[in-house]
This record gives structure tokens, sequence and C-alpha cells, in this order.
């Protein structure tokens, strides 16, 4: 396995984890408190603004032991270059990804349309960013399996 | 109304692997190092998975000093 594939995959597991272990987070030290703030868009505004730069971070982090551990059990420095076919095999996961997020996107609109509650577009946001971005890794996966 | 055109099928094939066999037996890695790709871009073009670019079929040439039709060639499908 490249360590391109290895670093995609490490990707998709810590997208999984970030957003479980911050959605756990936010359920027991806001939402279990004050079931209230469900529905109100200051606390959804926070959620978001801050859950962007934590899963920067984290992603970082785990990028950095990843790359620490793989030194140690292989003894191989992951590529640095990016050539052409990485950048093709991004781009076309890119537009996976933005097709999905559209979709997502409309499907929240469309939550307010059918007067839902507030939380419905909200949590279909973060569900199709989500979704947008494992489909995306996984779409990554398969192409470097297959070779483009 | 945008005219429709149909164009020949092609398969484009290489012989990568005998050029490095008589390249001292070059392997990937130096191939990919000399064309500033990763090994896996040259495992793709020469298990016919991936189609270089112009600029990176060139370079696979000159590395080998070859012109570019002795490294690829093309047939076209009827």
């Amino acid at each position: 396995m490249s360590s391109k594939e290895k670093e995609t995959i490490i990707t998709l597991i810590s997208s999984i984890l970030i957003l479980g272990f911050y959605s756990l987070y936010v359920y027991q030290n806001y939402l279990i408190e004050n079931w209230e703030l469900i529905n109100d868009f200051k606390f959804w505004g926070t959620t978001f603004l801050i859950m962007i730069p934590v899963a920067i971070v984290a992603q970082i982090i785990i990028h950095i032991i990843f790359a620490i551990i793989n030194k140690i059990v292989t003894n191989e420095d992951l590529d640095e270059i990016s050539d052409e076919r990485d950048k093709l095999i991004e781009l076309k996961a890119i537009r996976i990804s933005h097709w999905i997020f559209t979709g997502g996107f409309l499907a929240a609109m469309s939550t307010q349309a059918m007067g839902m509650e507030p939380w419905a577009m909200f949590v279909t946001l973060i569900f199709s960013g989500f979704l947008s971005a494992i489909v995306s890794e996984s779409a990554k996966i398969y192409f470097y399996r297959r070779g483009f | 109304m945008a005219k429709k055109i149909s164009l020949p099928k092609f398969n484009l094939t290489n012989n990568i692997r005998t050029l490095r066999f008589h390249a001292s037996e070059m392997t990937q890695q130096e191939l990919a190092d000399k064309t500033g790709v990763t090994r896996q871009t040259i495992v793709a073009i020469e298990n016919g998975k991936y189609s270089p670019t112009l600029e990176l079929a060139f370079r696979i040439s000159h590395t080998f000093h070859i012109k570019l039709d002795d490294v690829f060639t093309v047939s076209f499908n009827k």
C-alpha cells in the first residue's frame, strides 16, 4: 500500500473520530444540561465556528503522529511530492465531495421549506459535510487502487 | 445545436518495462525520481491504467534518450 493510500485512510478514520468525539463533547457539555439550545442559532453558529479550527488542528496532530509511527514501523518517509496523478485524483474526489455537499445543502434548505425545526437544517448540514468528506476520501482510495 | 462528433477509441500502450530492463535494470523508483513523479504513477503507467500527460511522456522518453514514439504506441480501434 502506497503512503498516499495510507494517508487517505488515516484522514478517513480521523474524520470519523473527530466528528464523533466533538459531537459527544457538545452533547455532554451543552445539550444534556439545556436541551432548549438545540434550536438556538447562536449555539449552532458557535458549534460550527469552533468545530472548524478544532478539526484542522486535530487532523494535523493525527497526521504528524501517523508520520512518526510510519517512520518507526516501516523506516520509510511519506511521499512528499504530489505528482500529476495525485492532483487528478484529488480533483476528482473534490468534484464528488462538492456534489454531495450541494445535495446536502439543498436537503438542509428543504427541511426549512417543509416547516421543520431549525436543528434539522443544522444537523443536515453537518451530516452532508461529514458524508462528503467520507465519500471523497473513499473515492481517493478507490482511484489509487484502480490506478487512476 | 452542437454537432456531435464521434471520435475513434484508441489504446495507448508502452514498453517502459523493456526500456528499464535495457537501461541496466533501472528500478521503477529510479525512473520515478528522474521524471519527478511517485513510483505508484510509474506502476500505473506501466500497467496501462493511467495515461500520462504529454509533459511526463516527454520526460520519460528523454530519460531513455529516445523518441516519444519509441516509448508509447497508439492503436486506433475502428
